[in-house]
């Protein structure tokens, strides 16, 4: 079982490889980390809090945008692109089940995302803290961010597949997987504002609100990361309304994301006909 | 000997479309069998039911003993599709050392299992680089990985040039004298004849027939066709002597039953000094295949 979850990672992780996502996913952490870092290190003595810890707050803004499109995109083409190339049916003839296809492809990206989000937040990290010693105090916040960063991550890439079992055309996948990365990171929060405002502190505001936001994986991720920091100060408008929701029901909800977004993976792949 | 392969009464069908009708038929370890029929006649959802890729609507498979898309089964069948296709990124290499490595056989083989079918030079080249002929043996070689008991080939040998041709098959008699029981489509009967035990012609999802050459040769009992030159002259005896014959500009043209040919032989011989030339065709293998996939009203 896991020699094959290997093999498929292995074979995943070349074509990745050849494909240049990991170079792209690990350019555009860095870049938008860098660019990032560098305008967001103006305001630090205004807020009290440390320079790693302003930077950590604005990645995770940026990140709550980036790491779900990274995931998609390294995720559109792993079951639309085999029934398209036509070697899905030769593949389901030997003796590895589907979840360990799954599982072995989740294990490649997950790598390459690490990698990614390794490089970009530790650059940032790197300039913070050669531009301010004292900024070392921020690390337990990086830190948070990171780990927390992978199970979003691994939560859209459960969704890319999902979507991409859904759609058995690699088009039609990526066109899918645009779509909810809007519907999910963009257009929600938009929604959720827009409703809130015209509500005006009613029933939606104090009781469908919180759960609307926990039950996004997106937005339960800013929640966790900006409810945690000391920073918050720094929070969008989303997170600063809804800062009276318990640490430990954003915590939940970006744990237990990645596990519904793999079930929802598997059961959509179990339906591809070979 | 126990089958290897054994089909009973399978039935399939897609919507409205009898795929496969009351289909049965057994491969025995080391056989060689040929499946032969037109685009459409089933062959491909015959041997996808085989591979456990879809299910039958009825009857009864059995594959080494388990059931088709058993983790058991899986382990002892190895499939090549037809137009056998890889990620074109990977080297054929890498593809073949994944393939091993679900198999659980030790991929330092892979080298020398793409030598052995042609492709040692090309091992390190992208699959994006290979011809039509360089996939159809890559897809060859992963169907080779871990002494497969039963190989499904679909339409292995398109793509394939004659002298690849005649390895394929060279291979392919060595998987048969170990033991392998082999099951394999193809359009054409001209080129499986020679190379298998038995055939198997499906037309339009029902088995029309199936044996050897010779058995389906007696089977189909289609005329034999006698060409006969005549010596200058006595062409217009000749005709007076076999009513039924067609006159062409080279002689008489005539045909009889397969049991009525030395007869007929014994006639022309009498009449040994009109007649400059004698030619005895038999029905080709084309023509045995077309009578029986013709047969179902296709």
């Amino acid at each position: 079982m896991i020699a094959r979850i290997l093999a498929t990672a292995r074979i995943e992780a070349n074509i990745a490889r050849r494909n240049r996502w990991v170079l792209i996913a690990v350019l555009l952490m860095v870049v938008f980390s860098l660019v990032l870092s560098a305008a967001g290190s103006a305001p630090t003595g205004a807020l009290g809090a440390d320079r790693l810890s302003v930077v950590v707050a604005s990645l995770t803004s940026l990140s709550v945008y980036l790491v779900p499109l990274v995931a998609l995109l390294m995720s559109f083409d792993a079951i639309a692109g085999e029934v398209e190339r036509g070697t899905l049916p030769l593949l389901l003839t030997y003796p590895v089940a589907r979840w360990e296809v799954l599982a072995g492809k989740l294990l490649a990206h997950v790598a390459i995302l690490i990698v990614a989000l390794v490089a970009g937040y530790g650059s940032a990290a790197l300039i913070a803290i050669l531009n301010d010693t004292e900024a070392v105090a921020g690390l337990g916040a990086l830190w948070r961010l990171t780990w927390t960063s992978v199970l979003l991550g691994a939560t859209f890439l459960g969704i890319g597949y999902a979507v991409s079992a859904l759609s058995r055309r690699a088009s039609g996948a990526a066109g899918l997987a645009i779509g909810v990365w809007l519907g999910l990171v963009v257009l929600y929060d938009l929604g959720l504002l827009a409703a809130v405002v015209a509500d005006d502190g009613g029933f939606f505001t104090t009781q469908v609100f919180p759960a609307a936001l926990l039950a996004n994986p997106a937005d339960a991720f800013r929640l966790f990361n900006l409810s945690a920091a000391e920073a918050s100060a720094a929070a969008s408008g989303v997170a600063g309304a809804a800062g009276a929701i318990p640490q430990w029901q954003s915590l939940c909800s970006v744990v237990s994301w990645p596990f519904l977004a793999l079930a929802l993976a598997a059961l959509t792949f179990r339906k591809v006909d070979a | 000997m126990t089958s290897t392969l054994t089909i009973s009464r399978l039935t399939k069908r897609f919507g409205g479309v009898h795929a496969l009708t009351d289909v049965s038929l057994t491969v025995a370890p080391g056989e060689r069998v040929a499946l032969l029929g037109h685009n459409g006649a089933g062959k491909s959802t015959l041997m996808k039911i085989i591979l456990g890729l879809i299910s039958p609507d009825g009857g009864e498979i059995s594959v080494c003993g388990a059931t088709p898309g058993d983790a058991e089964a899986r382990e002892r069948v190895a499939y090549l599709p037809e137009n056998a296709a890889f990620h074109y990124a990977l080297t054929g290499l890498e593809q073949i050392t994944f393939y091993m490595r679900l198999r659980g056989v030790d991929p330092k083989g892979a080298r020398d299992l793409l030598g052995r079918v042609g492709l040692g030079d090309a091992a390190t080249r992208r699959i994006g680089t290979y011809s039509k002929g360089m996939r159809q043996r890559v897809g060859l070689a992963q169907a080779l990985i871990g002494h497969p008991r039963l190989l499904v080939l679909d339409e292995p040998t398109s793509g394939l040039d004659p002298v690849s041709r005649r390895d394929f098959y060279e291979l392919l008699d060595g998987l048969a004298a170990e033991g392998a029981a082999i099951l394999l489509s193809s359009h054409a009967l001209t080129e499986v004849e020679a190379r298998t035990d038995r055939l198997l012609i499906l037309s339009g999802g029902r088995m029309v027939a199936g044996g050897s050459l010779s058995d389906l040769r007696s089977e189909a009992a289609l005329p034999v066709a006698l060409h006969v030159t005549a010596i200058n002259g006595y062409a217009s005896e000749l005709m007076e002597a076999f009513p039924n014959a067609i006159q062409t500009k080279e002689g008489l043209h005539l045909t009889c039953a397969q049991d009525d040919k030395l007869a007929t032989l014994a006639r022309i011989s009498e009449m040994r000094g009109k007649v400059a030339d004698l030619e005895v065709i038999p029905p080709s293998l084309e023509d045995i295949y077309s009578h029986f996939s013709r047969r179902d009203g296709q």
